[in-house]
């Protein structure tokens, strides 16, 4: 893994065929879809943000949703087009594009990797019929399966996700599919746990008193664990939180985000980090899929752009850095020197370890991330 | 000024729901006292908190003016008592000071345990009694046998009971007709001097201290030169008023009459309900026999959440003792919780109204510690303690024994929960005094400790008998048994506001269920944490919370990162909600519901 954590392109497509249950990122279902209007808006966008970032050199483009698998090809090769001619792409140019497992997708793959697309991360999210049903999802496994198996033959570079700790699932059934998971992986997955996030069809579910037989805290430690080991013997490390992979074969797009690098973000609702002359500034677009294309049809100034204080800027550093099992430089705490007691109160109860001027959380530690710091950045 | 064959004075005697602000209400409404778009329903319960728990807790008053049949105006002056037993001195006094009530009995319910007790106390202060059945719309009125009960445990005659719906309005000008024609006119003498009654005082922020009075010789008139004939202090009169129920000046009050007066008085203390008032230059030969003054017997501390609130909650409690001469208090400073005050109410209620009243009324978070009595500690040096805290128990080595106030509670009850009641009264250390039947209800009295009632008593009653039972009690003396001191350790750390006065025979009970409460309340930490009950140096019972195994965030990518940073700022901010112990976070509700008992 490279220190370095380079530039990055983040493009939001914000539409699905339908929304999932336990989904709260910023995904809309639309009947119709102008593409021109969107390969248009998508464009001016990046010449915008180019101009400001005159110079950089580009590491990686990730199309994120929403359903960027629903994108027309056409449309992710003029946005590529676009970002390989206002800023430099470096020799190993990474660019991921979001995947439904649908056979309708799975057709359009080889479309995407002629536009560019070296990386494709699919959304199996279960390998059993059920559980995807009871996930919302639209696809069987078997549908999974295929597609997964079209994804691999076609891209340079391959990953899925699962959800687990799902209603019901003991820990004989999560071994039992994490077993055959493992068979089917490359050489990167990323294995959530479920989690009721606010705002969702879930949350008003668990609300009401439904969703009933989640895994309780020990179970989904426990699975975590397993999830761990499992993922390790398997050449497949724990490199961050939810995401393992052989050595080399990180997101390098996601190390960006977890190693407080700069990216360029466009589309409805998307985030982006830029430092300009020292001063690091968070923006985010308008949520609104409507209200973004108005917002970039009047020009500039259609983001909110928030200069980040040096205190803001360290908790996102400690926050996203923790993460990785790597962890972060502890020179990066430099200036906060009351942090350190804190740093020896963690590292008493062995949730935390300083090696080789690195601060990082133990195996113990990791699945505790939320409350180490809440104790570090509180 | 009214002639006193044209007065009546009366309170309405009633058990908690069956309708006694409702009909006053009506009474008010029906004479055209208060215009009906000024009309809100409950409209003598004047604070929120009086609404919205739909109980009364300051007496107030109101003169309604009927016309009745005999052609003749009526000026009726309505004392509406509070209801609930930790205001029982309320009623009794505010019952001195008219002739007669209206016993209001819910004819789908029947008689229950505050009925009983308050209209003992109309029968102490020689009322003349009217019954009124309400309610008898409702398809569960059963008129002819809450008449029977009416009869039999009260035993007063219900055969020309007035059956009303307050609710409706049905029945209502009987009531007016039955109190003009059924309760005594007052009597006095004019031309005598003056004598009348403290009745209540209250602090109002425009007018300040506003006492009421009942004339019962004399008149008074603003300007007035007077004496309390108690406490030897001297006042000019600024106002005299009668509440209908907003305040009307009013030149003179005379024999029979109840009203309002203002005179610089600064603080509701320097007033004395039951004092006798008199003219200074002309005094009567004889003051009124006053009252025996309220006393707190409940105790808790209360601690501000943020330690920088202690300032305002000490501005907060002043004000609010300003008009409760009732609540006492003094500055406590706990290990745990820090700086605070130990506060006297005379019961539950009044310590949960208190409570409220400061978090809303001043937004102050407060932690309310365990409700303790007084215990009398006698010393093996023949000294004797007073102990308001069980903090502050002296070394066991050094007491002879320990005296604890007890109560004669009054139970009734349905049949089908008889044994749930016995059961109860039996665990909660009860000595059995009587037991009779009337109709399928069972009045139950029992000796009990008020150890064992001031906590959650009323709560389990009421649940063991889904809401079927009525309580009420009162104090009788003080008794001697074992008791012991529990305390609670936390991560081998005592927690001071959580220890207690137990019977040694229930500590370890007592112990078990309270570790087992605490395991539920206190969060999981990062580290294991053992929770322990103890006497002395012996330990009772223990639990171990596990440490916390799972707290992560599953997705956390470039999004959301601002999104992450806010949430870790809300929970900066809800830090503060929790106090901590050592390196344990305690939360505010854990030290009341850790107390709370299941069985």
């Amino acid at each position: 893994m490279d220190e370095r954590p380079g530039f990055g392109l983040y493009v939001h497509w914000p539409f699905c065929q339908a929304k999932c249950p336990y989904c709260d990122f910023n995904s809309h279902v639309a009947s119709k879809i102008d593409h021109s209007a969107w390969v248009s808006a998508y464009v001016d966008e990046i010449r915008r943000l180019g101009a400001e970032t005159e110079g950089r050199v580009l590491d990686s483009v990730f199309f994120g949703g929403g359903t960027p698998s629903l994108m027309a090809p056409e449309t992710v090769d003029a946005i590529l087009t676009q970002a390989r001619s206002v800023w430099r792409p470096s020799n190993s140019m990474e660019i991921t594009l979001e995947a439904n497992p649908t056979s309708v997708e799975a057709g359009k793959f080889r479309a995407f990797r002629d536009a560019g697309v070296n990386r494709v991360s699919v959304g199996l999210q279960a390998l059993n019929d059920p559980d995807l049903k009871a996930l919302g999802r639209l696809h069987s496994a078997e549908e999974g399966r295929r597609a997964f198996g079209v994804a691999r033959d076609t891209f340079e570079r391959v990953s899925f996700d699962l959800i687990y700790a799902r209603q019901n699932q003991s820990m004989e059934a999560w071994r039992s599919e994490l077993d055959e998971a493992l068979a089917l992986a490359a050489d990167h997955v990323s294995l959530y746990q479920l989690t009721v996030e606010p705002g969702t069809v879930f949350a008003e579910r668990f609300a009401r008193g439904g969703l009933r037989g989640l895994p309780d805290e020990d179970v989904s430690a426990d699975m975590y664990a397993l999830t761990q080991d499992m993922t390790e013997a398997a050449g497949l490390i724990g490199y961050e939180t939810s995401n393992h992979a052989a050595p080399g074969a990180e997101s390098r797009h996601n190390l960006i985000y977890w190693q407080n690098g700069d990216w360029a973000g466009v589309g409805p609702g998307a985030h982006g980090r830029l430092s300009v002359n020292g001063v690091r500034y968070a923006t985010e677009a308008p949520k609104a899929p409507g209200a973004w294309l108005n917002a970039v049809r009047e020009g500039a100034g259609q983001e909110v752009r928030t200069r980040l204080t040096d205190l803001e800027v360290l908790e996102e550093r400690v926050m996203m850095g923790l993460r990785l099992r790597r962890g972060i430089a502890v020179e990066a705490l430099d200036g906060r020197p009351d942090k350190v007691n804190y740093i020896n109160g963690l590292s008493e109860s062995r949730l935390l370890e300083i090696e080789n001027g690195r601060l990082r959380l133990t195996d113990a530690g990791r699945p505790l991330l939320n409350a180490v710091l809440r104790e570090l950045l509180a | 000024m009214t002639d006193l064959a044209h007065i009546r004075n009366f309170s309405i005697v009633a058990h908690i729901d069956h309708g006694k602000s409702t009909l006053a209400d009506r009474l008010i409404q029906l004479t055209g006292t208060v215009a009906e778009r000024d009309m809100k329903a409950q409209m003598l319960d004047s604070m929120d908190i009086e609404r919205e728990r739909g109980i009364t807790i300051k007496a107030n008053t109101v003169r309604i003016e009927y016309p009745a049949k005999d052609g003749q105006t009526y000026i009726l002056n309505l004392i509406d008592t509070p209801g609930h037993v930790d205001f029982a001195y309320e009623v009794s006094r505010s019952m001195q000071a008219v002739e007669g009530s209206l016993l209001v009995v819910d004819a789908s319910q029947g008689v229950e345990a505050q009925t009983l007790a308050n209209v003992y106390q109309a029968i102490d202060a020689d009322h003349e009694i009217v019954p009124v059945l309400n309610k008898i719309d409702l398809p569960a009125a059963d008129v002819q046998r809450v008449s029977e009960q009416i009869e039999d445990v009260i035993g007063i005659d219900a055969s020309d009971a007035v059956q009303i719906s307050a609710k409706t309005g049905l029945g209502i000008p009987e009531v007016l007709e039955a109190i003009v024609a059924r309760l005594p006119a007052p009597k006095g003498d004019r031309d005598a001097p003056l004598k009348a009654m403290l009745v209540d005082s209250w602090y109002d922020s425009y007018l300040g201290v506003v006492v009421m009075i009942r004339v019962i010789d004399g008149v008074i008139r603003k300007g007035d030169q007077v004496k309390m004939m108690q406490t030897g202090a001297k006042y000019g009169i600024d106002k005299l008023a009668v509440l209908k129920p907003q305040m009307v000046d009013i030149k003179e009050l005379g024999p029979g009459e109840i009203g309002i007066l203002t005179a610089s008085i600064k603080q509701v203390r320097d007033t004395k309900v039951g004092d006798t008032i008199t003219h200074e230059k002309k005094p009567c030969a004889k003051p009124l026999p006053g009252f025996a003054p309220s006393v707190p017997v409940v105790f808790c501390g209360l601690f501000p959440v943020d330690s920088n609130d202690f300032e305002d909650l000490r501005d907060a409690i002043e004000k609010l003792a300003l008009n409760d001469a009732s609540f006492t208090y003094e500055m406590e400073t706990s290990a745990a919780l820090g700086f605070g005050f130990r506060c006297g109410f005379l019961g539950l209620l009044h310590l949960e109204v208190i409570r409220d009243r400061i978090e809303r009324e001043y937004d102050i978070d407060l932690i309310t510690t365990a409700p303790s009595v007084i215990y009398d500690v006698f010393m093996r040096d023949g000294s004797k303690i007073k102990l308001h805290n069980p903090a502050d128990m002296p070394d066991m080595s050094l007491v002879d024994h320990i005296e604890e106030p007890r109560i004669k509670a009054t139970i009734l009850v349905p049949d089908e929960y008889l044994g749930d009641i016995l059961k109860l009264c039996q665990d909660r250390r009860g000595v059995q005094l009587d037991l009779t039947y009337a109709g399928s209800r069972a009045m139950v009295v029992y000796d009990l400790p008020l150890n064992e009632v001031v906590f959650d008593f009323y709560d389990r009653l009421k649940s063991v008998t889904k809401g079927y039972a009525s309580f009420d009690y009162q104090m009788i003396g003080y008794a001697a048994d074992a008791l012991v001191k529990m305390s609670i350790l936390v991560n081998d750390e005592p927690v001071d506001a959580l220890s207690m006065m137990v019977h040694r025979d229930r500590a370890e009970t007592r112990g078990r269920a309270m570790v087992e409460k605490l395991k539920e309340l206190i969060p999981r930490h990062m580290f294991k944490i053992p929770i322990q009950a103890a006497i002395g140096g012996r330990v009772i019972a223990r639990e171990t919370l596990s440490a916390m195994r799972k707290d992560v965030t599953a997705k956390c990518y470039g999004g959301d990162a601002s999104r992450k940073r806010k949430l870790l700022d809300k929970q900066k901010a809800g830090k503060k909600k929790m106090r901590q112990f050592g390196k344990v976070e305690i939360p505010q509700e854990a030290f009341i519901n850790a107390l709370k008992m299941d069985g």
